[in-house]
């Protein structure tokens, strides 16, 4: 059966309507990697909750610098542990066979999970959580159907609850149940954020990548000129 | 002209790109990581008692001198090599009789400056050592026979040619020592 | 002060006689154009590729447990590691680029006509390391794409008829694609074949200046030599002419090439497969998988041929016989020009023809089969890479007959601009 998934998010004007057929479409994360203040957000929502059951084993805290963030305010807002030192990668805070016991899967490692899901997907994946009192943990997802996963966020977000448009079932929207404790829009631009913060965590380097990479092709090009003006001299003479 | 600066402004891109390789052989940030400053808890450790801490993959002493203890360095400066600390193993302030920040606390690298064993830690002093009865306690490196006294200062007429490496170091607090990173530093 | 250190140098190796055949004095016709840059383009990206591996090789680990993790490591904790990641991962895929446009060109100009033939197979097994060298290194990252991409590959060997499965378990080392794989592949990647490599590639140079280069004209330089030097009249020195003008190519290559590392690296997906950023999982495979672009055309011919006699076995030997196949060429072409610009309609057709399902191959090996949809039960693209297997095939077969019976031009006498 091909299942048609609707969502609405029909109180938010700006993110738009997303239809399609034989699956999904994904929202547009409008995120900027060079917004320090955002990815710092990010960071914060990222180390109080996901990092609960999730790990991000290829991270170290010390490499928050990069996303402007000090030794110190590394220490006292994003390390909980005393025992945990900046330079360490972060563990989550169960560990796995726990996890196991709980979910059915061990939480994928999040490091990378950027590279391989895509900013639009993570950030849809995180507005579409839906109550479903048919799964084991009471919540479902559009994008990820039968996820292990519950809602991390309901409380903020508010419950959303699957709304038939057609009598097969084939194709839902989302609506709102209970409204949250942040309004649509804080509750997006927060997502965004954490979508932002896990891009950043797929290749901490990309920024740096595209500053030296600016500076490599200006001296290529300079260099081509001389390359070129030194082949039509020795050149001219051959006709 | 034209040829040799384009072959200039080659030979640098080149040596650029080739730089970039050898960078990499730098320690990453695992390793550094793994060499950050240990933090130890000094509360514990009571007069005359020594404990060990892994710093950088080295064995680091932490030695609690006794009053007794630290009268012997003045017996011991005649049979020291280098009684006041010239050669440059320790830090700055470190080159004091103790070689020490705080008199009592010594902290030292455990590795003999001779090849690289780990000295024995021979603190009791006389016949008990095994270093025969004029022993007034310090170290002893099991590999060639190099000595040094309790603030890590070789004896003279062993292999070993300088002093116990003193770490960088800074008290946090009265008990609490932080190796690896001096207080100027940070 | 430098020619007594030369003279020294040269009584006891031959250093200023390999200068002077090999740069000063190697004649080379006169009338390269761009198709020309990419036999020097292969060796730079091949030393790039040797510089860069070895300085991977020095923090990477060939075990399953560590792979995935160590080259996360190296884009993260080495310093600048993610520069050189790139610059590898990237090399790779330019490297076969330039091999494709290389050999683009012998296909344009006869470089393959006698008495280049061994010079062509030369070449042809470097193309055949160069294939295994990325499909060994393919497997080192450990992800999900590097695990399935060796286990169908491996399994293609699994469909030789008697000894097939048990020459996939020797392979593998395993029943499955597993630690033993990967610890020999990263053997095979990391020295094997590279060792074969350099000395083929030593041996292709070797045998170009043992018969000198073929140019855009397809003539003999050599037939027009000056009376009084015996050099040829349209060859110049190598070195300077084509140095400079070589160095200057490669510069804009690099451009290119840098582009792609600093500003693109996973070339949306082509480079870096996004499947591949999750850890190889031997109990999952994902969805759609399909190899690195540049097996793609080899790959789409080994899905179009159906399976026969309930053995995949034949599509398999098309696949190896598309790549075997282009060992004869040599012999098959039996036209009395060599350039394609003195060749008739019926060779530019045949040849447009060849590159043409060449690259719409490579382009369906990428896709899945169904993405052009359905014609009377069967995939759109199913059909057109069928047909594109014929086509490819047919350029090999008829060459014989096409290259005899076209209408030649007259070549002339010596080169054009």
């Amino acid at each position: 059966m091909k299942v048609i998934i609707v969502i609405i998010y029909s109180f938010l004007s700006f993110s738009g309507l997303a239809v399609a057929a034989g699956g999904y479409s994904l929202n547009k994360a409008n995120i900027d990697a060079t917004d320090a203040e955002s990815l710092q957000r990010g960071a914060k929502i990222f180390a109080d909750r996901c990092l609960s059951c999730h790990a991000a084993t290829f991270m170290r805290y010390n490499r928050l610098a990069d996303i402007g963030l000090s030794q110190g305010q590394i220490k006292q807002y994003f390390i909980a542990d005393n025992s945990v030192k900046v330079g360490d990668t972060m563990k989550s805070a169960i560990d796995a066979s726990t996890a196991k016991q709980m979910f059915g899967v061990i939480p994928p490692d999040l490091s990378v999970v950027s590279r391989s899901r895509g900013a639009d997907w993570l950030y849809t994946y995180f507005i579409s959580f839906y109550k479903d009192d048919a799964t084991a943990t009471g919540w479902n997802n559009s994008i990820f159907p039968n996820v292990a996963m519950p809602n991390v966020f309901p409380q903020e977000q508010g419950v959303l609850r699957a709304v038939y448009a057609s009598e097969d079932k084939t194709s839902f929207n989302l609506e709102v149940e209970t409204p949250g404790t942040l309004s649509p829009r804080e509750f997006d631009d927060s997502m965004l954020d954490l979508t932002n913060f896990l891009v950043f965590m797929g290749e901490p380097a990309a920024e740096k990548r595209k500053q030296i990479g600016s500076l490599v092709i200006i001296f290529l090009i300079i260099f081509a000129f001389m390359a070129w003006a030194v082949k039509r001299e020795f050149w001219k003479d051959v006709h | 002209m034209l040829v040799v600066s384009t072959g200039a402004v080659g030979a640098a891109g080149a040596l650029a790109a080739v730089s970039t390789l050898f960078v990499s052989m730098a320690p990453s940030e695992r390793a550094k990581a793994a060499g950050a400053p240990v933090e130890v808890d000094l509360a514990k450790l009571e007069p005359g008692m020594l404990i060990t801490e892994e710093w950088r993959g080295k064995p680091v002493w932490i030695l609690h001198r006794t009053d007794e203890m630290l009268r012997k360095l003045d017996e011991t400066a005649d049979l020291v090599s280098d009684p006041d600390s010239k050669l440059p193993m320790q830090p700055k302030y470190a080159t004091n009789l103790e070689r020490s920040i705080k008199p009592e606390y010594l902290v030292l690298v455990g590795i003999c400056t001779h090849l690289g064993c780990s000295p024995t830690q021979k603190l009791e002093a006389g016949e008990a050592s095994g270093l025969g009865a004029d022993w007034v306690g310090g170290f002893f490196c099991p590999c060639h026979g190099s000595k040094f006294d309790l603030a890590g200062r070789v004896y003279k007429g062993v292999p070993a040619p300088a002093n116990l490496e003193v770490p960088p170091h800074q008290f946090l607090s009265d008990s609490r020592l932080l190796i690896g990173e001096d207080a100027a530093r940070s | 002060m430098l020619r007594p250190v030369m003279t020294w140098i040269d009584e006891r190796f031959p250093m200023s006689k390999m200068v002077r055949e090999h740069l000063t004095e190697y004649y080379a016709p006169k009338n390269f154009n761009f198709w020309y840059f990419f036999g020097g383009l292969a060796i730079v990206v091949l030393a790039i590729q040797i510089l860069s591996g070895i300085f991977l090789t020095m923090h990477y680990k060939p075990d399953a447990d560590k792979a995935f993790a160590s080259v996360e490591y190296i884009m993260r904790d080495v310093p600048l590691g993610w520069l050189i990641r790139y610059v590898h991962s990237t090399g790779a895929s330019m490297f076969f680029v330039v091999i494709y446009l290389h050999m683009f060109r012998a296909l344009l100009y006869g470089s393959y006509r006698k008495p280049r033939e061994l010079l062509w197979i030369f070449g042809m097994v470097i193309y055949l390391c160069l294939m295994a060298e990325a499909f060994f290194g393919y497997l080192l990252p450990w992800g999900q794409m590097s695990y399935w991409g060796a286990q169908v590959i491996v399994n293609l060997f699994g469909a030789v008829p008697f000894i097939g499965p048990d020459l996939a378990v020797w392979i593998r080392g395993d029943y499955v694609v597993s630690d033993a794989t990967l610890n020999r592949f990263f053997a095979l990647h990391v020295i094997a074949v590279p060792i074969a490599l350099l000395g083929l590639v030593v041996a292709h140079i070797l045998s170009l200046h043992e018969v000198g280069s073929n140019n855009p004209d397809g003539i003999d330089i050599k037939k027009n030599k000056d009376a009084v030097t015996g050099k040829p009249l349209d060859g110049i020195p190598f070195h300077p002419y084509y140095t400079v003008k070589d160095i200057f190519g490669l510069v804009i290559f690099m451009i290119i090439f840098a582009s792609i590392v600093f500003f693109a690296p996973e070339m949306g997906g082509y480079f870096l497969e996004h499947n591949n950023f999750i850890p190889a999982d031997p109990l999952k495979t994902p969805a759609h998988i399909a190899p690195v672009w540049y097996f793609t055309p080899f790959y789409s011919i080994l899905r179009a041929v159906p399976p026969m006699f309930g053995s995949q076995f034949p599509g398999v030997l098309a696949m190896g016989g598309a790549v075997v196949i282009l060992f004869l060429l040599p012999w098959l072409d039996r036209s009395p020009v060599r350039s394609i610009r003195y060749k008739g309609p019926l060779s530019k057709i045949s040849l447009t023809v060849f590159v043409v399902s060449f690259l719409l191959l490579g382009y369906l090996g990428l896709k899945p089969t169904n993405i052009w949809g359905q014609i009377g039960g069967a995939d759109v693209a199913t059909v057109v890479a069928q047909l594109c297997t014929i086509l490819y095939f047919l350029f090999f077969i008829s060459l014989p007959i096409v290259s005899k019976l076209d209408r030649t031009k007259v070549e002339p006498d010596r080169v054009t601009p």
